[in-house]
């Protein structure tokens, strides 16, 4: 029954929070209620499959190899948790007054059905199943990002919408082709029927999928929609999507062909690996170029998300077992760094009055704890030792070199230079500037309630740190995880 | 066969075309007959042959003499998903067109304001101070000007 508390616990929550949409007390109750749930059943379940064991569960009491199954191993697990813990956050900072989204009724129950399309697109073990979580996490993203009803939200609803709704179209195209290909859903058995297909058909089946799923996570060229329409949301919501919803596409990879289908790496004699890892490369550089360019704060952030997934799809490129458990760690790392960023992004614009960094300036001396707070994410971001993000790009780089892809390794180390430059326009516009004299200071939209968004960027930082000063625990839970894939995790 | 083939060519070329219009409407009629052309190949992947409903007495298999349950049950759920996302994406659509008075994809830069010059991204419209409810801004903008 564990194995399904990640679908229901959020889908429940989401549930009785829209029954409870009139009563706003309730609503709160309920919705943190079910947020403390989810964390607690995702902390024992990570518990669980920390043992090796992975927890499955076929719905309709089918039996297990005919039903739709949830399958969790380590990887699984790792990502449920991470989920549950930024439902949290997010949750806890919407509290403040901080750049708080609209008090809309149905607030609440999007946020826990996008956390339930999340946590059970980690679960699924059944590639059709997979697409209908992406389904409920685009129909709850679209929701939650029309609620401000805004007319630049609207516009970037509607460019989120369009490019994920071919992503889509794409994703079950691709799973309709699994289908006539080898006759198989589930994960399980796609890894045996898949060895018997041919190479052409199953590289361009694969090709289809892994293009729907590359839209999904914001790579080059498809991601357009990623830095059009995120920073339309307020703070919260934002950290909650930079944070979870390309992550899912770039697991979905990952499960794809390091895990599903084990031979995706050599066929062509690495043919496929390679144009990954050149996609990667490539989406790390504009990513980045796309962030020295811009001068708001939440669109740097938002095309650093762009570049950061970068890394995760070469670590994946790489093929091997180690450069899997790289982009396990390097997006359980990401996760917690960027919507923290955001977070703390909320914070900064709060105090100085715009996003904008030409028109702020001056928090350091005004609020030194904000920078010490913005500096545990943003350090980490660029990779700077001993932040998490230098563990992570560290195995991520020495796995590119031990495999002899020097090029990727050299765009990757150019990247993590022009993310220091973007990072350092950051603190010298925002934190060392003194504030421009011809802005006033914006002293009507200082919010009342900052706690509980300090608390939650205070949290967030705590893992950060956590993960930066005690690496080996993390490395070696990813590392079990990777061994675990392509089937070695059966029993 | 050759009937199914040449349906899914040509809601798939209606879709395509129509998808890539400036026509924001259009654009999402386009991506929603796109959808349908998708089920069509969902239906097809699963193998077409014999149409006898899967239902059996107990006991009995008939392998090969039924139609194959399992497409059709995935594109209906395909069916009823892309349903959903349809009607909102039309309702976004027309909202959006309410309130911005335009249709045309080049003339929509609201999320993304064009640059003022060539080097220069834009200044951001300060937001937290302009911190309005929502509707109301947008009730404003149907009025008539």
């Amino acid at each position: 029954m564990l194995a399904l508390a990640p679908l229901l616990v959020p889908l429940v929550t989401a549930l009785v929070t829209a029954l409870a949409a009139s009563r706003p007390r309730t609503q709160r109750v309920l919705s943190f209620a079910g947020s403390l749930a989810f964390l607690a059943a995702a902390a024992l379940l990570l518990e669980r499959v920390n043992t090796g064991e992975t927890l499955r569960i076929a719905f309709g009491a089918w039996p297990i190899e005919h039903g739709i199954g949830f399958a969790i191993d380590r990887l699984g697990g790792l990502m449920v948790f991470v989920t549950a813990l930024m439902g949290f956050a997010t949750l806890l900072y919407a509290e403040s007054d901080v750049d708080a989204p609209r008090r809309a009724p149905y607030l609440a129950p999007l946020v826990h059905g996008l956390l339930a399309g999340v946590a059970a697109s980690f679960a699924t073990a059944d590639l059709f199943n997979l697409y209908v979580w992406f389904e409920l996490m685009l129909v709850c993203a679209a929701g939650l990002l029309v609620l401000g009803g805004r007319l630049r939200q609207l516009d970037g609803a509607l460019k989120y919408l369009a490019l994920n709704l071919l992503g889509t179209l794409l994703l079950l195209v691709g799973v309709a082709m699994v289908y006539g290909l080898t006759g198989r859903l589930a994960f399980d058995e796609l890894r045996s029927a898949s060895e018997h297909v041919a190479a052409a058909p199953l590289s361009a089946v694969l090709g289809l999928l892994v293009l729907a799923l590359l839209l999904k996570s914001g790579a080059f060229p498809l991601f357009s929609w990623l830095p059009a329409a995120y920073p339309t949301l307020p703070a919260p919501l934002l950290a909650l999507f930079a944070g979870l919803l390309t992550k899912v596409g770039a697991y979905a990879i990952l499960r794809l062909v390091a895990d599903v289908v084990p031979r995706a790496p050599t066929l062509y004699d690495g043919a496929f690996a390679t144009a990954l890892g050149w996609i990667a490369a490539a989406t790390m550089l504009a990513g980045v170029l796309g962030a020295a360019y811009h001068w708001d704060l939440r669109r740097i952030l938002a095309f650093h998300i762009v570049s950061q997934i970068g890394y995760i799809l070469l670590a994946i490129a790489l093929g091997s077992t180690a450069g899997a458990s790289a982009a396990i760690f390097y997006t359980v790392h990401h996760i917690v760094v960027k919507a923290n960023l955001f977070l703390v992004a909320g914070l900064v614009a709060s105090a100085t009055g715009s996003y904008d960094l030409r028109r702020s300036g001056g928090v350091l001396a005004a609020r030194p704890w904000l920078a010490a707070l913005f500096a545990v994410p943003a350090l980490s971001l660029v990779g700077i030792p001993p932040f998490s993000g230098f563990w992570a790009k560290w195995l991520v780089l020495r796995e590119s070199l031990a495999l002899g892809r020097y090029a990727w390794a050299a765009v990757a180390l150019l990247v993590s230079a022009l993310t220091l430059y973007s990072v350092a326009k950051i603190w010298l516009e925002a934190f060392w500037k003194p504030l421009p004299a011809h802005v006033e200071a914006n002293s009507a939209a200082t919010p009342t309630e900052q706690r509980p968004a300090l608390a939650a960027c205070a949290l967030l930082g705590l893992v950060t740190l956590s993960i930066s000063f005690a690496p080996q625990a993390l490395v070696e839970f990813a590392d079990a995880a990777a061994l675990a894939l392509r089937g070695g995790g059966q029993q | 066969m050759l009937a199914l083939a040449l349906a899914l060519a040509v809601t798939c070329a209606a879709g395509a075309y129509l998808a890539t219009s400036r026509d924001v409407l259009r654009a999402v009629i386009g991506l929603s007959l796109l959808g349908s052309a998708v089920n069509l190949v969902l239906l097809a992947a699963g193998r077409l042959g014999p149409s006898a409903p899967p239902i059996l007495e107990e006991g009995r298999s008939a392998f090969g003499a039924v139609a194959n349950p399992l497409p059709q049950a995935l594109v209906l759920t395909a069916i009823v998903i892309g349903f959903a996302l349809t009607c909102f994406a039309l309702v976004l659509v027309l909202r959006l067109m309410q309130a911005a008075r335009v249709d045309d994809t080049a003339q929509l830069r609201f999320a993304e304001p064009p640059a003022v010059d060539t080097v220069k991204p834009p200044e951001e419209s300060d937001e937290l101070a302009e911190r309005t409810d929502g509707a109301a801004a947008l009730r404003r903008r149907d009025e008539p000007c």
